[in-house]
């Protein structure tokens, strides 16, 4: 094993440790915050909750549409979940409301050559990821945080949450999940960032 | 498969007062394949027991530069990070450095324009790489800088800015002062907010690229503005910052 280097004069916080509850739930590189960072590539869209829609598409034997009374009607609820972000923040016990991927699923026969899901947004925002990262109650489309209408900047009306990869994976203002055999790389793991992005494995960019 | 981006050891040779509470550090690197001006570099600090922390912080330099770069770090008070940086660090110091990271918030000059800029704080400092490239380059892209900070001496690259805009090259920058104002103030003197961004913006056209980069409130003022202005959505690019605690 080579010698780590040694940062002079380096003490640090600590602030993980000792803190009650906290140890072994702070991913490596990361620091724990309580407030909830916004980060987004460009304008926050705003789609009116009238012409709102979640669709599952792609590898399906018949497509589905959901309006937004139809998909809160889906059969919602919570989550407790620890959250981290490639930026390097990690937040814990986030309460959200929402409805799990395995309940939308059940909606729709899923094409056995269904392998991979590809998150779409408002704004033209995607993301991948396999299947089984989002099946077994891996995933979630949550409304509500911290018992609130989720805010737009934090992804409202609604956004996926795959609390177990970075956080860029849940991805804001969602529409659609659409199905294919063959991963594609979404939005930002086309521009350097890790195709699967496990915050335990410290998956943050292409390589890593 | 993508090679990974390697930890590499980075020796700082300078470090720059910027203003009373963010100082810039020069950095020189081994390796650095170049970066694009608007990226980022993560920084390791590795405590004699192993216990390490890292921290993403946007490149300040322009790629001309070579294997060296600056970055420019504000110290927040509770941070634990900054505060090193700030009281520790010396030139001769060494320091783990991995990037360049971030391949969308770029700007280069083959990119063109009309370029808009708006900045709060020490979110100007993606947004100084892209004009100190500017200068570089000697583009002449109609380029405007919308810069937010509290007081004038909280201003980050005054004397640089001033002197970049001085050239007659095509570049404006606007200040706003919301805290306080020395007498005698011309600039505008409050938060950016709409009619601001419309005056600011109008002489760049419609076509106009816009970057934003700053506290999350100013940058979804400044990106929605902008938006309701009849800027297509992505030509609207943002980063955001900011002290993450309270």
């Amino acid at each position: 094993m080579t010698q780590r280097f040694v940062t002079r004069g380096f003490v640090g916080r600590r602030a993980t440790e000792g803190t009650g509850g906290t140890a072994g739930r702070v991913p490596p590189g990361q620091y724990l915050t309580s407030d909830f960072p916004v980060l987004s590539a460009g304008p926050t869209p705003r789609t009116p909750l009238d012409r709102w829609s979640f669709s599952i598409e792609g590898l399906v034997r018949e497509p589905i549409t959901w309006d937004w009374p139809g998909f809160q009607a889906l059969g919602p609820r919570e989550w407790t979940v620890d959250i981290s972000c490639v930026t390097k923040w990690t937040k814990l016990d986030m309460r959200w409301r929402g409805v799990s991927v395995d309940t939308l699923f059940e909606h729709v026969d899923l094409d056995p050559a269904a392998a991979f899901v590809i998150a779409w947004s408002d704004g033209g925002y995607t993301t991948n990821l396999p299947l089984s990262d989002v099946l077994n109650g891996q995933a979630f489309v949550a409304w509500e945080y911290d018992g609130k209408p989720l805010a737009p900047e934090h992804g409202g009306p609604a956004r996926l949450v795959v609390p177990g990869r970075y956080f860029w994976k849940s991805a804001k203002w969602i529409r659609g999940l659409r199905l294919q055999a063959r991963d594609e790389p979404g939005f930002w793991e086309s521009l350097g960032y890790h195709n699967r992005g496990d915050q335990w494995r410290e998956e943050r960019y292409s390589g890593d | 498969m993508t090679a990974p981006l390697e930890w590499q050891l980075a020796t700082v040779t300078a470090v720059r007062e910027e203003t009373p509470t963010v100082r810039s550090f020069t950095l020189r690197l081994p390796s650095w394949p170049g970066h694009r001006p608007g990226q980022h570099v993560d920084l390791r600090l590795t405590a004699e027991d192993g216990y390490s922390v890292e921290r993403s912080y946007s490149i300040a330099s322009e790629p001309e530069r070579g294997a060296e770069i600056d970055v420019t770090i504000e110290r927040i008070e509770d941070g634990e990070v900054s505060p090193f940086l700030h009281e520790v660090v010396v030139a001769g110091d060494r320091l783990e450095v991995r990037g360049p990271i971030g391949g969308y918030f770029v700007w280069e000059a083959s990119i063109g324009g009309p370029l808009l800029l708006v900045a709060g704080g020490s979110g100007v400092v993606p947004l100084m790489a892209m004009l100190r490239h500017r200068a570089r380059a000697g583009s002449h892209t109609p380029t405007r800088l919308l810069f937010s900070s509290r007081r004038l001496e909280d201003v980050i690259y005054r004397d640089e800015l001033d002197s970049l805009a001085g050239r007659g090259n095509g570049l404006e920058v606007a200040h706003t002062l919301t805290r306080s104002q020395p007498p005698g103030w011309t600039g505008y003197a409050r938060r950016i907010d709409e009619p601001m961004l419309a005056e600011v913006a109008a002489p760049l056209g419609r076509d106009v690229r816009a970057y934003i980069c700053g506290p999350t409130a100013l940058v979804e003022t400044a990106a929605n503005g902008l938006v309701t202005l009849g800027l297509p959505p992505e030509r609207v690019r943002t980063e955001r910052f900011g002290p993450s605690g309270t």
